[in-house]
């Protein structure tokens, strides 16, 4: 029965409405004559809380509510890839072309064009028996991704009775018959739908063991993340998340991307749409857009859908898992999400713990990083895919003692603590390398033995010792000036220095900075890791460090990031002998003038 | 104020007040249910009486009459005229709370806007469509700058419509002046829009001020095609009000007694900056705030900061040293800068002089706290160019008067005489073609 009630009482997002003792828990229903949807988030008797997705203005005691009998759902099928959402799946270029470049209010539109035609090739027969999750063909959604079509995974066993043939079809085709072992009859469709809160399902969890690669050396070198981890990125304003997610969005060797920008800048969501058709997926040579689904709730949006834009993200991001890709979904910022709850929770008068903030807070955001995983997803054929989540975390006056902060960092595994102090000297990323952490770091160096070489784990320690050092050093540099040091301390300093400019900065808005592939970056890192061995044994040898530090080469090292593209690698190779030139050419001077 | 008998009010509708002596007040629905209604009275509510004060709720938000005529005119805080002048014909009625734009009808900003300032213009370029708010400490001289950015602020090579929508916000009367006196001299006046709301007057009409004045410069710019610079000042007493009615209303605080919804509600007025897809008028945004006892951690900048794009950081330190713009470079950027500068747009070699110019300044801040611990002869070579490029980065680059004009070629030129101090192996953030180019100093 369809739960019908009235408003008894509104404030912002947070309506109440009674008459509503039919109406579910995280049911979506129709608010107030302009049909608002809105969400039930708290039941009382008949009296239903509903948060409202959309501005409440206008709206009045009285007016009708009405339930839906569903919660809160993602359509899932070919035609996400590329599209813009709003929280809740709504695609914003249709919302233009129905109220203007302002976002008007209770407009219904479809997530994805059910009309459209796409070319459905079937890989299953008659009489195969299909489990939920197993795939039944596919369509290419994009020239970069073959769509797989699932069955829904709550559907039962069952035996393929018919099976449509190759060939052209939209959406709402029946494109199978399926009878179910006790005889029930299933229709098959090329989409489903699925509720935003609840993960779906797989079979089997792995650990994960591959890095994703994301083409930024303090990450990829320093502070990886794993295919299925989980990674937070806190840093006060203007102290590089966005950059940062950016970054990971365009070049991670994933097979899908899902941006959410919850509760933040217009542009920088412009900025995605305007820039990802241009950019060339290193990989495919094909445009970023073909594999990337935004999703944006922005500011000036309605805060209540800032929680909904996470769990539409999330929840696309496992379907696309559940084809078998990696998938990695980058969230900014889950601090505004955590604020669009303390709001609701005001409204409603519960009881705040820290700063306001709800007492399950932290139960919400474990929720939302327990849905990355790499798994084996369910139904045949066999195949594994993995979800990736990275969330920026805005703490109010840079304070990583906040309660958004401090809960976050219980459920992740990859920390990139981002520095004002390093933003302000324009170190950028301003990754902080003695407060970021990696829980992946073990798990992965296989692959990068494997795959790139077998002494990247060592070169990379051997640059973090240096990296280490240097951090203590400073502290006796600070308090006693530089020439307190000897030597071989002060080859610390300049080594840390080079590492600093050479590798650990990198410019995401310089055409060849903006990507360093694996191979390149453990050259780079050997490379100065070689300067350092070179000159510690020069130094030794008596050679003045006024000397080393006056070597043409340290330039040539520093620049080679952005002067040697990843196509001329071999270019580090020429660098490399330079480099042992440097020193031989050095102590043979050295010798004349003794 | 909270109104009983209610019937028909509706969540955020226009509250029209009539005091016992019959006098006329604004207000708005805050909270509407069971017969209650929670009302925002604009002009505060000193002199209501519990009976006899009436309530008439008018069946709909509050609305801006907007039209060309509002060009040259003076309003006050809540959009009526207060230069002696009979109300402007309307050409409509606009919602002064606006609609969220739509981020795939956003054109994304690219044009570089000419300043005249060496300091925003070389390091912080600012550019049409965003929004670059001037965070401030008492007495500094945030108001020269912006009157200064106001009356140069060009794209080269256009001769487009520009208008400047200004609004004062609890601001003390010879600051509101200031900028009606400068910008009468410039000849800018009757191409402005003079919103105020001072010191004295009620502080809940404060939350109406930046809203009307951005419902204007919105039309402004994208129904009358015009580029708009708007100007906010002093967002402070904006966000002080928004607390004085959190409190009133008993709300569960967030930081320091400020509201938990301050940054949706600061969002709510930063974002209505921009550009159009389409359409010819943008909407760039100067808000400026004063930071409480120049703490940058304080909610207001704080959450300001994490809205805009980017901001301008006036130093106390370079203030007290007579130094004009006082701009504190390292804890100031513009975000939009790297989309308006570059081959096409301003010089190829913009982005990376910027660059290391931070780099070199930021060098030279740590020699000179080393300078402090060993002293100036405790410095080695490259140190001491260092300390020099800093020196001049301040007295040559940096400082420049509050009507001087310079154009982009002068700004890099004066960036390559600092570099120029410095050896051509510490250019790291320049790629080797520029150096050939424009680098005038030796190995
Ligand atoms: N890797 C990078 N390379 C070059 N510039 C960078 C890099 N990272 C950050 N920046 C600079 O820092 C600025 C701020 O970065 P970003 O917008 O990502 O900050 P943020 O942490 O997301 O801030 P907010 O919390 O306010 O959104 C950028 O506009 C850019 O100028
Ligand atoms: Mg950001």
């Amino acid at each position: 029965m369809v739960a019908k009630g009235k408003i008894v009482w509104v404030s912002g997002p947070a309506v109440k409405a009674d008459g509503m003792s039919s109406v579910k828990m995280y049911e979506t229903v129709e608010v107030g004559d302009s049909k608002l949807i809105g969400e039930v988030i708290r039941l009382t008797g008949d009296v239903a809380f509903i948060q409202v997705y959309e501005s409440t203005s206008g709206l009045k005691p009285g007016e009708a509510v009405v339930g839906t009998g569903q919660p809160l759902s993602v359509l899932l099928g070919p035609g996400i890839i590329g599209r813009i959402y709003d929280g809740i799946q709504r695609p914003l270029d249709e919302i233009a072309e129905k109220s203007g470049a302002f976002i008007g209010r209770g407009i219904t539109t479809s997530p994805v064009d059910m009309k459209k035609k796409y070319k459905f090739t079937p890989s299953v027969k008659k009489d195969d028996t299909i489990l939920g999750g197993s795939i039944l063909g596919a369509v290419e959604e994009t020239p970069l991704l073959t769509h797989r079509i699932l069955v829904p995974p709550n559907y039962p066993e069952a035996t393929i009775t018919e099976i449509a043939k190759e060939g052209e079809y939209d959406l709402e085709h029946i494109i199978g018959h399926a009878n179910s072992k006790n005889g029930d009859k299933i229709e098959l469709k090329m989409y489903h739908k699925w509720p935003v809160r609840k993960p779906r399902p797989y079979s089997e969890r792995f650990d994960p063991t591959i890095p994703l690669i994301t083409g930024q050396r303090i990450i990829d070198t320093y502070f990886p993340i794993a295919k299925g981890g989980t990674g937070a990125i806190p840093g006060g304003f203007g102290t590089g998340k966005t950059v940062t997610l950016h970054q990971i969005a365009k070049w991670a060797d994933s097979k899908v991307v899902v941006y959410i920008g919850c509760g933040e800048r217009g542009n920088e969501m412009t900025e995605v749409l305007v820039e990802f058709p241009h950019l060339i997926d290193p990989r495919s040579q094909r445009p970023l857009m073909e594999r990337t689904v935004l999703v944006a709730n922005t500011s000036n949006m309605p805060v209540a859908a800032r929680e909904a834009s996470i769990y539409t993200g999330v929840t696309m991001a496992e379907y696309y898992r559940d084809m078998g890709y990696d998938v990695v979904l980058v969230a900014d910022s889950t601090s505004r999400w955590a604020e669009a709850l303390r709001e609701m929770s005001g409204r409603l008068e519960e009881m705040p713990a820290e700063e306001g903030y709800p007492s399950y807070l932290a139960s919400r955001l474990a929720e939302f990083y327990e849905r990355a995983g790499r798994v084996r997803a369910l139904g045949s054929p066999d195949r594994s895919g993995s979800v990736t989540l990275v969330g920026a975390v805005s703490p109010s006056g840079a304070d990583f003692t906040e309660p958004v902060t401090t809960h976050t960092i219980r459920f992740i595994k990859t920390f990139w603590a981002l520095d004002t102090r390093l933003a302000y000297s324009r170190h950028y990323p301003s990754i902080n390398w003695m407060q970021s952490y990696s829980g992946y770091l073990e798990d992965i160096s296989k692959w990068w033995k494997e795959n790139v070489s077998p002494d990247w784990y060592d070169l990379r320690a051997e640059s973090y010792h240096i990296l280490q050092r240097e951090d203590t050093l400073k502290e006796i540099v600070r308090l006693l000036g530089p020439e307190a040091l000897p030597d071989e301390e002060k080859l610390v300093l300049e080594v840390a220095r080079m590492l600093k400019i050479g590798i650990l900065q990198q410019n995401s808005f310089d055409k060849v900075d903006t990507y360093c592939g694996p191979a390149k970056q453990l050259k780079l890192v050997r490379l100065m890791v070689m300067f350092y061995k070179e000159a510690q044994k020069a130094l030794k040898e008596g050679k003045s460090l006024a000397d080393i530090r006056a070597l043409p080469i340290i330039t040539t090292l520093l620049k080679a990031k952005f002067e040697v593209t990843d196509e001329q690698i071999s270019k580090l190779e020429e660098i490399e002998k330079q480099l042992s030139d440097s020193f031989k050419g050095n102590m043979e001077e050295v010798k004349v003038t003794v | 104020m909270v109104v009983d008998g209610v019937t028909k009010a509706s969540f955020d509708e226009l509250v029209e007040i009539e005091t016992n002596d019959g006098e006329r007040r604004l207000g708005k629905v805050l909270e509407v249910g069971s017969g209650k209604a929670v009302v925002q009275v604009f002009e505060g509510t000193t002199g209501l009486a519990i009976t006899g004060t009436r309530v008439k709720f008018l069946g709909k938000t509050m609305a801006m009459p907007v039209s060309q005529e509002l060009l040259g005119r003076v309003f006050d805080g809540l959009g009526r005229p207060n230069d002696g002048l009979p109300d402007p014909v309307a050409d409509k009625f606009l919602d002064v709370n606006g609609e969220p734009m739509n981020p795939q009808s956003r054109e994304y900003p690219t044009s570089f806007i000419q300043t005249g300032v060496s300091v925003i213009d070389g390091m912080l370029t600012l550019v049409r469509g965003q929004k670059l708010p001037i965070f401030s400490g008492s007495g500094m001289s945030h108001n020269i700058l912006a009157a200064q950015i106001a009356r140069q602020a060009t794209v080269v090579g256009t001769n487009e419509d520009f208008a400047v929508v200004f609004a004062a916000i609890g601001v003390q009367y010879s600051e509101a002046q200031y900028f009606k006196r400068s910008l009468e001299e410039s000849g800018a006046l009757k191409r402005s829009v003079l919103f105020v709301n001072l010191a004295d007057d009620p502080a809940i009409e404060r939350i109406i001020t930046p809203r009307v004045a951005l419902t204007v410069a919105e039309y402004l710019a994208f129904d009358l095609g015009m580029h708009v610079l708007a100007i906010l000042t002093d967002m402070t007493n904006y966000a002080e009000a928004l607390r004085e009615i959190s409190a009133a209303r008993e709300e569960v605080p967030g930081r320091k007694g400020y509201p938990g919804y301050l940054y949706t509600d600061l969002a709510n007025n930063y974002e209505r900056a921009g550009r159009i897809k389409g359409k010819n008028g943008s909407v760039t945004q100067m808000p400026i705030l004063s930071m409480p006892a120049d703490d940058i951690t304080h909610p207001i900048p704080d959450l300001t900061g994490y809205i805009t794009e980017g901001q301008v950081v006036l130093g106390r330190d370079l203030f007290r040293k007579g130094i004009y713009p006082p701009v504190n470079v390292m804890m100031s950027l513009s975000r939009l800068m790297k989309d308006g500068v570059g081959e096409g747009k301003t010089r190829s070699d913009h982005m990376e002089v910027g660059n290391q110019l931070y780099d070199a300044y930021s060098r030279a801040q740590e020699v000179r706290a080393l300078a402090e611990i060993v002293g100036k002869a405790g410095l080695t070579g490259v140190d001491l160019k260092y300390l020099d490029a800093g020196d001049s980065f301040e007295t040559h680059f940096l400082k420049q008067s509050p009507d001087e004009n310079r154009n982009l070629d002068e700004t890099l030129s004066r960036a390559w005489d600092i570099l120029a101090t410095l050896p051509e192996g510490e250019l790291t953030k320049i790629k080797d073609k520029h150096i050939q180019q424009y680098y005038k100093g030796s190995k």
